[in-house]
């Protein structure tokens, strides 16, 4: 089959995609014929199966998670586990396959179309945006927000490896902007209708709303009260356990910790990130919390919810860490972790309009990242110069 | 001046290899917050030909007792007047887009494709050249507000000129509008898009 792609062969228009194809699926024997070099087996296409594997909890307990709410809203009280997980898993189906459709078929158009080798960054990204969507977001409006974030926040910059923004982060608010009505509220975070007889369907009465929605529309003066799409209150263990309506894969906390694990495991993702992440939500929720007002209801979250709430959870591990994107330094690390945190709660407390921020963090951040490397090299040329100086003198 | 003008260049070249807007990038401010709908670009295109081609032909005329050290003071006089007129015109007969163009008729005045064509060209030409030259760099720069326009209203809203173009059907199929086209973050890459195009049909205009 092979001889068809090389040059001069029938099919050699097509040589990248089944380059791509042929090194996804088989560890290249090729081997450099000059001088000596040393290469790791783990090239990005096997680093990205592992990030996708990590993210594999979080796909599962959102198929289950996207059931349970289901059978939530349809008012049942007996929870069948295989058929929740099968109406889950019919949901996010088509959007996983959406994603992966129009972002690869993007990337292997531009690969063609530049004579170079397919580039895989998408793997990773294919799999993130569904996770980081809510479950009934129209299957179009993902497509054109895919295309949009492949073609503007990454092909025009040159392909995997050169883009500034993260392109899974992009998608998200190109939807949040793009689409506010469809994208927020209470009406797309859990699915109401049966899917080919699976589940009834919901009555109209039922409101979905996030908690950190629900949080952010309520009056604070009353003491807030978190409540799940039955009217019963979420606890903190549920938050944790991911029991809750949001966007698909990012609920669970838990999950996300796992997944969190084999990326630091397998030494993929950077401590430092996630750690700071975390280090700068926690003390800017302490901050929100000592100085609470009732004009901003969220800033009566303790630190706990904060963390365990909405997307911050899994920003902090799988989108402030992506490699490309975040700062290179190991100083520049814990600034660009830190100011993660510290701006994702400061967008969810003080600006009632957006009830989540950490979306719009981490696409900030990535936008100082490179400045922040900047400082922290330049700061350490000038602290060498002194030291030569005072050396000499 | 010695050499003859070409007068055609004058007036095409600002249409695309000479474009104020997409080529030597000037202007960008209004162009982003004028074109979230096409009428509103359409007049401020027209209002920016207008002061224009007379700000250049006033300025052409008086280029000789201008002193050279307040002519920037003198030019602004000239365009704050005309801009003046464009403004109290639209305000007599197209009060509705007068209001939605609120500030940026008034900021024409500060909108550096005047300065730069007076500066670059009216001071040192004939009165009939500058006219064709701020006719051309004015149409130059409308042509990117109504193809910016065009885009923006089209997705955003599903109207053209007020009127609406996507059919009622798409949206009962669950088509919804854009939103994103309104805010002026996507008339700056809309621009870019512009300009990409723009680029690779001309070769020579790309830089290295």
């Amino acid at each position: 089959m092979k001889p068809n792609f090389e040059p001069g062969g029938k099919l050699h228009a097509f040589h990248s995609v089944f380059d791509g194809f042929e090194t996804f699926l088989f560890t290249p024997q090729t081997t450099s014929s000059s001088g000596v070099h040393i290469h790791d087996r783990m090239d990005s296409k096997r680093t990205m199966i592992i990030v996708v594997s990590a993210l594999i909890p979080c796909l599962l307990f959102g198929m289950y998670n996207t059931g349970y709410q289901h059978w939530l809203a349809c008012g049942e009280s007996h929870f069948p586990f295989w058929e929740l997980m099968l109406y889950g898993f019919l949901a996010v189906l088509p959007r996983i396959v959406v994603s992966y459709v129009v972002g690869l078929g993007i990337e292997f158009a531009v690969a063609q179309w530049r004579k170079e080798e397919i580039q895989e960054g998408f793997l990773v990204t294919g799999i993130l945006i569904p996770l980081i969507c809510p479950v009934e977001t129209p299957l179009w409006m993902l497509a054109v927000a895919t295309a949009f974030a492949v073609i503007f926040a990454k092909e025009v910059f040159g392909g995997t490896g050169y883009n500034i923004f993260n392109v899974a982060i992009v998608t998200r608010v190109f939807l949040f902007f793009a689409y506010p009505a469809q994208m927020s509220g209470d009406k797309v975070f859990v699915a109401t209708e049966p899917i080919l007889g699976i589940g009834g369907t919901a009555p109209d009465s039922f409101t979905g709303a996030t908690p950190l929605g629900e949080v952010a529309t309520s009056d604070a003066a009353s003491g807030l009260n978190i409540t799940g799409i039955t009217g019963d209150p979420i606890s903190l263990w549920d938050a944790f356990l991911g029991l809750i309506p949001g966007s698909f894969g990012e609920t669970s906390t838990l999950c996300i910790l796992i997944g969190a694990a084999i990326l630091l495991a397998t030494g993929i993702a950077s401590w430092r990130i996630m750690l700071s992440v975390f280090a700068g939500g926690t003390v800017m929720s302490l901050i929100a919390n000592w100085c609470a007002s009732p004009l901003y209801p969220a800033s009566y979250l303790t630190v706990g919810q904060q963390l365990c709430l909405g997307g911050f959870a899994f920003a902090a591990v799988f989108m402030a860490t992506d490699p490309v994107t975040a700062a290179r330094t190991n100083t520049g690390k814990y600034i660009y972790g830190f100011l993660i945190g510290v701006i994702a709660i400061v967008i969810r407390v003080y600006n009632n309009g957006y009830p989540e921020g950490a979306m719009l963090a981490v696409l900030l951040m990535n936008a100082f990242a490179p400045l922040i490397d900047y400082c922290v090299v330049q700061a350490n040329i000038n602290r060498r110069m002194r030291r030569l100086k005072t050396k000499e003198s | 001046m010695a050499d003859k003008i070409n007068y055609k260049s004058v007036f095409f070249n600002p249409f695309s290899k000479d474009n104020p807007v997409v080529v030597q990038i000037l202007g960008i401010c209004s162009v982003l917050a004028v074109t979230a709908k096409l009428e509103p670009a359409l007049v401020m295109g027209m209002s920016v030909i207008a002061v224009l081609a007379f700000a250049n032909v006033i300025i052409s005329l008086i280029r000789n007792t201008i002193p050279t050290n307040i002519r920037i003071i003198v030019q602004l006089v000239v365009v704050a007047g005309l801009v003046v007129i464009v403004d109290q015109l639209l305000k007599a007969y197209a009060y509705d887009v007068s209001k939605q163009l609120s500030v940026f008729i008034g900021l024409i005045i500060t909108n550096c494709i005047l300065m730069g064509r007076l500066e670059a060209f009216a001071m040192g030409n004939k009165p009939w050249p500058a006219f064709l030259d701020g006719v051309g760099n004015g149409i130059g720069y409308a042509i990117i507000l109504v193809i910016v326009g065009f885009f923006r209203e089209l997705f955003g809203s599903g109207t053209l000129m007020g009127y609406q173009v996507v059919p009622q059907s798409f949206y009962e199929a669950g088509y919804v509008n854009n939103g994103l086209m309104i805010l002026p973050p996507m008339a700056l890459i809309v621009v870019a898009c512009v300009i990409w195009v723009h680029r690779s049909r001309n070769k020579e205009l790309q830089e290295e």
